[in-house]
């Protein structure tokens, strides 16, 4: 063994042993002992009381009243039960705890430790048992069983795992075309509000306003909701109006928007929150999740943030009676990025 | 006339006698004869009922982890009672008007139900989302007292790192809980999980697709996790927990140094009756605590946020506690994405994310190897290490929990922005250097704390502790008189083992021949490294020699100067 490894521990003061007993006041007052055995008493003897009101207040406190105390605004019913049960369970604690420290002996004790490990002689008996086994099963004249063996169990892993890829659809280039690249924005889909699924006329929108909009389409899943959450997790989108004069219009989306109404996605291309807070002055919508900032003036460009990717922007136009329509659905993928995610056509900073 | 009587003194009748082999509890009788006659129940308890167990304010913080999984046990049977782990959509018809003819899922309308109509329903669930605070909480702070003190030693290696396995679970399965009600913070929760499930290169997609039954949200996500929080991570919690505690049984609980306290020995009380009460009685204290919370203090009102939809959220959300170092980490990372041909990269969502976790685990299950390596120790070590005599550990410890707690920060940069009207782009640049920054600071100022500590200690065990009594000898010359400290206290902060400093043992041998060194230069210059800080401290005969010097009334401060001032 690496003696000069080892080292010792040295005690520069001896040790002086374990501390001498010291009589606790309950040890040598008569009076302190009773009065501690009545504390004692007391808590575990009120426990049956708080438990029959438990009890009480379970049965015949309606639901309906209130507690208001010290800010606090509370069913009754909620508040009295919690604390009944509570201060019952609590008071057991206590009883217990106070009867270990004041009335039980407080003698500490000392016991020896053994080692973690065994003796030589004991490793040397199991060494010698576990040969005696390995002899036994003949497994080193017969090889064959044990390498048979070996690629058997690993095989087993095969038929426990494989049906754990049923757990969903597998996203090969098809399915991703048919789900996430593609929302049910289409041309010729009236914007609408989100809540109440109105048509959206430009002239109605001011300079500075930002409305919540989803495709009146979505109406068509009002009978399948889990459809519709689908939907709604890509296509949800943001229509903002703001001065033509002060905004950046890249010559390539000249015909994506309607006098400086633009319409974007609202899904962050971070991990996906809907971004909802918008500065006016600055044109920049942040995502509340991660704080990513977008500028909407500049073709929804990351001037903040974690996000790695402009947000989507949604090409419209208005129909005959001047409502907004898309033109088409978005042109890239919209949320967040995933592996297979072709990212080269997204907007950058500077793109015409 | 009758005889009288003689009394026979060797009749047979009159010899008591056992059945053969009768067991040692069968005078008990009852129940604990029948099962001492089936499982050796006697047996069992010799060895065990006084078993003795020291006692300590820190070791409560690992029961409190412990009780707080009994509780999370009892309360979460009775809300999978009324939960419904289900995404079908309803339409609320509860108590609860705001929300009464809002489409919801199940889940949510279930968890509304539980809140409002069951009676003690909301305490319940209070008490249980208190209690899962409580776990991951004293579970981490645990965690941090077996580091500090090098519980994590040999022989305990093995319970770290079912240590570390527990904590990452505990993580797991909050998470999984959290998002179980289906509300809009929940959900917000889960739309994140998605965005970070897609972020792994290479499979992400395929992961994501796998895990959520096809596109976010779908409608089996909600039933998966429930799976995964009621059976999956709870049953593979309470395996490692049985396995934590045996080896705390089996090895026996280490102890703090002090008078009596050896390597080999445990001094404390017995688990029969003192420990079973005070450790029993503080089950009941704190479930009786996280009860009290459960009725007073307010946690996750479901009913304030609302159903999930994906295009709604609110600002300022915020996930549990123990996830809010991650959530930092995302938030302040650059954003780094590669566009390699037709693929996409997210080094900013899967290096924060996926990657950190991987790296504070891992660096976390290392430790004790790495530790290990250094001091080259082989010994077994029962007596715990005062934190500021392992100054270079205690510095990385300190300095990890800076590195967390700047990323915890980060975590509320939007909240802090907003209660301090700060800018919210300052704050993030601020973390984005503060995270490689403040945790080498900490290194450092702990690691001088530590020496100074060190110090001080020694001092104390040579020249005692000042009185303030300042004393005027017939020369004229002044010291400050100095008591010597009870020898109980000057043997426990001067019993610490020491590591001196190692040379290199030679690479070659006397021929020439490469041997393997068993010291390494590399080896000696970390560990030289590791140990600089710590102070050398007094031999036996320092000790000996400043004790009989004038008598320890008469010592004084270390400066020569007035040392020769107070000879006379």
């Amino acid at each position: 063994m690496s003696s000069d490894l080892e080292v010792t521990r040295t005690h520069p003061v001896p040790d002086p042993g374990i501390e001498e007993h010291v009589e606790r006041w309950v040890d040598v007052d008569p009076a302190a002992s009773r009065r501690a055995e009545r504390q004692v008493a007391a808590c575990f003897g009120l426990v049956p009381l708080l438990a029959l009101g438990f009890v009480a207040v379970y049965f015949f406190v309606p639901k309906t009243w209130a507690v208001q105390f010290a800010g606090l605004h509370a069913p009754a019913q909620h508040v009295w039960l919690g604390l009944l049960s509570g201060l019952a369970i609590l008071l057991v604690g206590i009883g217990a705890v106070q009867w270990a420290r004041l009335l039980m002996g407080d003698q500490e004790i000392s016991e020896e430790r053994h080692l973690a490990s065994s003796d030589a002689a004991t490793r040397e008996e199991a060494l010698a048992e576990v040969h005696e086994g390995i002899a036994q099963s003949d497994l080193p004249r017969r090889k064959l069983i044990g390498t048979t063996l070996k690629i058997a169990l690993p095989a087993l892993v095969l038929p426990a795992l494989v049906p754990l890829l049923d757990m969903g659809p597998w996203p090969g280039p098809g399915t991703r075309a048919a789900t996430i690249e593609k929302t049910i924005w289409a041309e010729g889909i009236h914007l609408v509000t989100d809540v109440t699924y109105k048509r959206i006329k430009a002239t109605d929108m001011a300079v500075g306003e930002l409305v919540n909009a989803a495709p009146e389409n979505i109406k068509d899943l009002s009978g399948e909701p889990a459809k519709a959450a689908v939907a709604t997790a890509k296509a949800a989108i943001i229509i903002v109006r703001m001065d033509p004069a002060t905004i950046k219009i890249p010559a390539s989306r000249k015909d994506w928007q309607v006098d400086g109404i633009l319409c974007y996605s609202k899904i962050c291309t971070h991990v996906g929150c809907p971004i909802s807070l918008w500065e006016q002055t600055t044109h920049h919508l942040l995502c509340p999740c991660h704080q990513s900032t977008f500028d909407l003036g500049n073709s929804g460009v990351v001037v903040f943030g974690p996000a790695g990717r402009s947000l989507p922007q949604l090409p419209i136009t208005t129909d005959a009676d001047g409502y907004l329509v898309a033109r088409s659905d978005f042109t890239v993928p919209v949320g967040p990025s995933y592996f297979e995610r072709d990212s080269t056509h997204d907007y950058k900073n500077g793109d015409n | 006339m009758a005889k009288p009587t003689t009394v026979s003194t060797d009749s047979e009748a009159l010899k008591s006698s056992t059945p053969p082999g009768r067991p040692p509890l069968a005078g008990l009788g009852g129940p604990v004869g029948w099962l001492d006659d089936r499982i050796g129940l006697a047996k069992l308890s010799r060895h065990n009922l006084r078993k003795v167990f020291p006692d300590h304010w820190s070791f409560l913080l690992g029961e409190i982890a412990l009780y707080s999984f009994i509780i999370l046990l009892l309360t979460g049977v009775f809300l999978t009672i009324w939960f419904k782990p289900s995404m079908n959509e309803v339409e609320y018809t509860g108590t609860y008007q705001l929300l009464r003819g809002v489409p919801m899922s199940e889940a949510y309308e279930s968890t509304l139900t539980l809140s409002f109509d069951v009676r003690g329903g909301l305490l319940v669930r209070q008490v249980h989302h208190w209690a899962a605070m409580l776990f991951a909480a004293a579970a981490t702070v645990h965690m941090l007292r077996v580091f500090f003190t090098g519980a994590f030693r040999k022989p305990r290696e093995i319970n770290w790192l079912i240590g570390i396995g527990l904590l990452s679970m505990a993580l797991i399965e909050g998470f999984a809980g959290y998002s179980l009600p289906d509300d809009l913070l929940s959900g917000t929760g889960l739309r994140f999980v998605d965005g970070l499930i897609r972020s792994i290169p290479v499979i992400g997609t395929w992961a994501e697709f796998l895990v959520f039954g096809g596109e976010f949200p779908g409608t089996l996500i909600v039933p998966r996790l429930y799976m995964v929080h009621i059976l999956l991570v709870p049953g593979l919690l309470l395996a490692l927990i049985g396995a934590h505690l045996a080896l705390v049984v089996y090895l026996k609980h280490t102890q703090y140094p002090g008078p009596g306290r050896t390597e080999s020995n445990v001094v404390g009380y017995p688990l029969f009756p003192v420990y079973m009460a005070k450790a029993g009685g503080f089950f009941f204290i704190v479930f009786g605590v996280t009860v009290l919370m459960g009725a007073f203090l307010s946690i996750n009102p479901v009913w304030k946020f609302g159903p999930y939809t994906p295009n709604q959220i609110t600002a300022g959300s915020q996930p549990d506690w123990y996830m809010g170092f991650v959530e930092g980490a995302i938030r302040i990372f650059p954003p780094l994405e590669s566009h390699w041909g037709h693929t996409t990269w997210s080094w900013q969502i899967f290096l924060p994310g996926v990657g950190m976790l991987a790296l504070l685990f891992g660096a976390l299950a290392a430790y004790p190897f790495i530790e290990a390596w250094i001091t080259g120790d082989k010994s077994e070590h029962h007596l715990l290490d005062r934190p500021r005599n392992a100054a270079t550990r205690t510095s990385f410890g300190v300095a990890g929990v800076t590195w967390y707690a700047m990323f915890w920060i980060a975590g509320g940069n939007d909240i802090l922005a907003n209660q301090f009207h700060l800018s919210l782009n300052t704050i993030t640049w601020f973390m984005r250097f503060a995270v490689f920054i403040a945790p080498v600071l900490a290194f450092i100022v702990t690691r001088r704390i530590c020496a100074s500590l060190q110090r001080h200690d020694a001092e104390k065990v040579l020249h005692g502790v000042e009185t303030g009594v300042i004393v005027r000898t017939p020369a004229g010359g002044y010291y400050e008189d100095h008591m010597p400290i009870p020898v109980d206290e000057a043997f426990t902060i001067s019993q610490h083992k020491e590591y001196p400093a190692l040379e290199p043992t030679p690479a070659v041998d006397e021929n020439g021949v490469r041997v393997p060194q068993r010291v390494s230069r590399r080896r000696a210059r970390v560990r030289d490294w590791f140990f600089r800080a710590d102070m050398p401290k007094p031999t036996a005969d320092e000790v000996t020699a400043a004790r009989s010097h004038g008598g320890a009334r008469h010592a004084v401060e270390s400066s020569e100067e007035q040392k020769s001032v107070s000879q006379h």
